[in-house]
This record gives structure tokens, sequence and C-alpha cells, in this order.
């Protein structure tokens, strides 16, 4: 069956179809009376709260930006006298970029930010694409003569870093995923093991992802030391399976240990072998509750990756936001802001994906997630 | 208590002074016992409870809550472990579970993610090893058309009422050709309408298929309309048999010609009598 992909579905898979619903009923006149509250609920309520989020951001930002104004203009009248810390006041007044106090940015600095970066996006692009063309003919004959052909190494733009970081964040939901599934499912069908392993996933489950990352660097610096790999891109994914996999092992665990006692029954009076009894009674029944578990080891990884990148130095979204912390240029707070915004949408996306596939896999379609 | 058991010799046995020949016997429970262990000591729940049933013999079970038939039931399906005693089918001791004794629960038990044609295939698939898949499907269909899902074959379990659950349960059981079919208490959760309609569904297979049947009940009047024999069991700890009510109707019944029977409320009465003592 073909599926298109219509705007309905994509609203409805965000979760925002019943709003787009009422504002279409608005504009065509179907919306009576007993609508209203719909309305109020459905359109006016979100907007408001939307409306009140930046405005809030903004009168903040704005009494904290005047805070630091207040104490860049009397340092500069107690250090440097009157005529100073009047120039500076104007300065500041002005709107002049450079003579900003560093504090957190306003709504629109992070808009302005955001759209800089995406112009950094694209002549970084273009400047991969002609250094690309530049190259092609001496990489052919560098390749003919069996050499490395020469590679583009200038810097990642944010959206390649987005890119990065997601790809990591994949690597590391399928580490735990193949880790952390069949390691549930062993210890889910035995009593015994389940109960002789329990202190290691609860000691090892709190552990900070910082720690996960001394841990892996620990080990992976041994093995990595003359290898090519691109060993913080190993590390950061390897971290951050092994600080997200804790979730699926004890939700997979639990799935299938407790397995409805009548399908057990049942497995049991029709005699089902061992192979039997595990995919077609236990595995399919314990599904909804080993997805409910990815789903949270998929944001567990995605909340971890920005730390874990950030000390790694792989250059990703957590990267980004250090490099910006420690840049310190006017707009750095600003782009931090957006990457923080970025970073939370693409983790709502991800968490609506795992969702749409966990209620894929649900068989009963009742149960409220 | 006006019945006497006795199993005599492994030959024959008698009750209320008719003597069968053993090997009408399909099922034979020999002093059984059912001991659980609590903090204040041992619970028993059943002792020296003996019971034979016979082949194409169809068997209820009344008794109060708590009294342990369901306990009984299960240590025949083998889903429970035997303190003492002995259960045997056809003659030999029973090990664990088994497809020769097809058991109906109380909830229907379906897999949920698999259509009412593939939870009658589950077991279908595992007694019939040898037959081609077409043939095994053809069997599975043919019961499901007996219990009236014909139009269902392709419904998730979740997507069928719990009447036609328990119809699909009654499918897959009969499938698998069992030597013995226990039923805890499968229509206990249904409305007395969708109750009838599974009485007479069952009833009818069953005249089919003369599967040796042993059902557990509340209902007195479940009891007699589907049994040759309604056992009472005396309320536990210690649960036995109380009592052995012959029930003499011909079969095929009917649930009309049962109750203008002259004996019905006779027996309704022995039955009341016996629960209310």
């Amino acid at each position: 069956m073909k599926q298109s992909l219509t705007l309905g579905k994509v609203t409805k898979f965000i979760g925002i179809a019943g709003l787009l619903e009422t504002i279409k009923d608005l504009f065509t006149g179907n919306l009576d009376k007993e609508d209203f509250k719909n309305f109020l609920r459905k359109v006016i309520m979100p907007l408001a709260s939307v409306f009140l989020f930046f405005a809030v951001w903004y009168f903040g930002a704005k009494s904290l930006h005047d805070i630091e104004a207040d104490r860049l203009i009397k340092k500069a009248l107690v250090e440097q006298g009157p005529a100073e810390a009047e120039k500076v006041r104007a300065c500041i007044e002005s709107g002049e970029k450079t003579c900003q106090p560093n504090s957190l940015p306003s709504p629109a600095q992070v808009w302005g930010a955001y759209q800089t970066l995406l112009a950094d996006h694209y002549v970084i692009r273009a400047d991969k694409k002609a250094f690309i063309e530049k190259t092609a003919v001496l990489n052919a004959k560098r390749v003919a003569n069996g050499e490395a052909a020469i590679v583009y190494t200038g810097r990642p733009s944010f959206v390649d870093q987005i890119f990065t970081s997601i790809i990591t964040v994949f690597a590391g939901f399928l580490l735990a995923l193949f880790i952390a599934v069949p390691i549930g499912i062993i210890i889910g069908l035995s009593e015994t093991l389940r109960s002789s392993v329990n202190w290691l996933i609860q000691i090892f489950k709190p552990v900070s992802p910082v720690v996960w990352f001394l841990l892996v660097f620990m080990i992976v610096k041994t093995f990595a030391k003359n290898s090519d790999a691109d060993s913080a891109f190993i590390i950061c994914f390897i971290s951050v399976g092994l600080c997200s996999m804790w979730a699926t092992l004890v939700n997979t665990a639990m799935g299938v240990s407790s397995v409805d006692k009548d399908y057990i029954n049942v497995a049991k009076v029709l005699k089902l072998g061992p192979m039997q009894k595990i995919f077609k009674v236990i595995l399919p029944s314990s599904l909804p509750l080993i997805f409910t578990g990815l789903r949270i080891t998929l944001s567990v990884a995605w909340m971890v990756l920005i730390a874990i990148e950030l000390l790694a130095q792989s250059p990703g979204l957590g990267s980004f936001v250090w490099e910006e912390f420690q840049n310190g240029a006017n707009d750095s707070n600003s782009k931090i802001i957006a990457a923080m915004f970025v970073i939370g949408i693409i983790g709502f996306m991800l968490d609506r994906i795992m969702l749409t596939i966990q209620k894929m896999v649900s068989f009963n379609k009742n149960d409220g997630i | 208590m006006t019945t006497i058991i006795e199993t005599n010799s492994a030959n024959t046995y008698s009750e209320n002074g008719i003597v069968y020949p053993s090997s009408n016997v399909m099922l034979d429970l020999v002093n059984l016992k059912k001991v659980y262990p609590t903090p204040n000591g041992e619970y028993i729940v059943l002792e020296d409870l003996n019971l034979q049933i016979m082949k194409e013999e169809f068997l209820t079970i009344i008794g109060h809550s708590g009294c342990g038939k369901t306990t009984m039931l299960s240590m025949i399906a083998g889903l429970n472990n035997i303190s003492d005693g002995t259960i045997s089918v056809l003659g030999k001791h029973i090990v664990g579970p088994g497809p020769d004794r097809g058991v109906i629960f109380q909830s229907p038990s379906l897999m949920p993610w698999m259509t009412g044609l593939q939870n009658v295939l589950l077991g279908v698939n595992k007694v019939f090893p040898h037959a081609s898949k077409s043939q095994r499907i053809e069997i599975a269909k043919y019961y499901l058309q007996k219990v009236g899902l014909e139009n269902s074959f392709n419904k998730k379990a979740t997507e069928l009422s719990q009447g036609m659950q328990q119809r699909v349960g009654i499918a897959r059981a009969f499938a698998i050709k069992p030597q013995v079919l226990l039923l805890d208490e499968p229509f206990g959760m249904l409305d007395s309408l969708t109750r009838g309609e599974l009485q007479d569904i069952l009833i009818e297979i069953w005249n089919k298929e003369k599967i040796t049947a042993v059902m557990i009940t509340h209902d007195v009047d479940e009891a007699i309309f589907l049994a040759d024999r309604v056992v009472m069991m005396t309320s536990g700890p210690k649960a036995k048999i109380g009592d052995i009510l012959n029930i003499n109707f011909e079969r095929p019944r009917t649930r009309k010609s049962v109750l203008e029977h002259d004996d019905y409320y006779k027996y309704r009465k022995h039955l009341i009598d016996f629960l209310e003592h």
C-alpha cells in the first residue's frame, strides 16, 4: 500500500493536528458556538503560552542586559571618568554590536544568530564544493599513482555538526540496541541470571555520562593508538550507547520476565519448544515494553550526546556549544541558545519517531502511552 | 453421601454397583493430594481425592469458590505439581503438560498479536508437524467454522469480542485433537446470552468429537445441561469429592428438552442442596 505524505499526516505526527483543523474551521466558518471552548483550548491557549514564553524571555533578557549595561557604565565611570562613561552609554544605546554587554540574548538576537549560522553553512558548502572541483584532477592523478586523495579539512558548518551529532546518536543507539535487547532477553528468561547480575545493573545504571566517557576513553585509547579510525567519534558513540542502554536492558528483562501467565500456560499446554516459545510467545508479548525502553534509550542518548561530544571534541553540536562558549564573541551566546533550540527540536522529533514505531508494535491499541 | 467409589483392582472399577472394565477409563486420579507451604505450616488443598473419568464422558465439577477445583484441573493439565498420588491418562502417569490434554482457560488467553487463525494454528502446527501447511490451515479453518467464526479468520484477537475470543479458544482446544479436554470455567466471564450460545457450540462439537471432557463451572444449569456426571466437591481445606450425580438425559440434548424433562428439577435440587448444606 502506497502512502503519501500529506500535511495532515505530518501535523498529526508532530501532534498539532487539532490546532490546524480548528484554525481551518475558523477561516472556513465551520466553527459553531459549541466549538468555541474547543477553539479556546486548542488554539488560544497554546498560542498564549507561546506568546507568554517569548514575553518572559524578551523582558528577562532586557532586564539582564540593562543590569550588565549599568555595570559597564559604572565601571567606566570609576576607572576612566565621566566622559568615557558617557561614550560607553552612547555606544550601548546606539545598538552597536561590539559594545553590547555579554548577557542572555534576546529572541531577536537568537533569530539573527540562527540566520548567521545558516548563511555560514552556505558559504562553507560553496567553499567545499569549489575545493572538490579544484582538486578533482589532482586527486584523480594521486589515486592513479596509489597516493591518498586530498580531502577537505576546513571547519564544519553548523548544519554539518547537526548531522554528525545525529549520526553519532544513531550509532550509539544501535550499539545500545544490539547489546541491551539480547542481554535483556537472556536475563529476562532466567530468574537466576537476573538476580545474579542485578547488582551490576543497579550500580552502572546511574553512572554519569561523563564517567562513561572517561571509562570508554581509557579502553578505546589502547585499541585506537595506531589506527586511522576517528577515535573521537568511536569514543563518543560507544559512551552514548553504554550510557543510554540501561533503560532498554531493564525494560526488555522486565517485559520478558513478566509475560502474561496465561500465554505461558498456553505455550506449556501446546508443548511449544523453547525456540518457538521465545519467538512466538515471549518476544511478541514483550515487544511493547522493549520499544518503551528503546524510546527512553533514544531520548537519553540524545541528551547525553551533547555532554559527551563536548568532552570528546567530536565535531558535533556538543562541541559547537562548548566552542562558542569558549569563543566568547558577541553573538556566541545567541548561537548557544540557537543550538539549544535545535537540540530540543531534534530530540522532540526523535521521540515522536519512536512513539510512532512504539504504537505500531503495540498489539493493544488501547494502551495509553 | 450415597456414592461409593472404589478402585479395587487394575482391571475393573465399580461405582454405584455398576462395574466398568478399566479399559474404559480415560483419566484416573488416585489418592491425589495437593499441599501448599505457608509460613504457618502446610495448607492442604486436596487430600485423598479419587476419581475415574470414562472415555467419551462429559464430567462437570461444581463446588464453592476456593475449594480447589481449579487446582485439581491444573494438576490434570500438568500446570501444577502433584504433591502426592497419581494422575494417569489411558493408564500412563502424566509428567507435566502436553497436547494430549487440551485446556480451555477461563480467560480466552489468545495471543493478542496473532489473528484467530494463527492462534489456532499455533497448536495445530505443533500437533501435526508432518501435515502440509495447507492441510494444517484446513484443520484450523474447519474448527473455526465449527465455532461460527468463518468470517473472522484474519481478525486480530484484540478485534474480537470476549465471546468470540472464547470461541477461538474452543477451536484451538479441539483442533489439537486432545484425548482429554479440560475446561476451567470457560464461560464464567461471559454474559448469560453469550454463555448459552457458547454452551450450544461446545456441546455440538463435543457430540461430533466425543472427547472426554472435564469442566469446572459455578453454574448449576450449565453443569446439568452439559454433563453425564456432575461431581460435587466439598469445601476446602482438604477438599475431596462429596457426591456424584449421574445425569441420565439422552444425547444429543437440546436446552428445551432438558428443561422440560421430569428429572431436571430433581437434579437441580440435588445440586443446590449439596451446595447449600
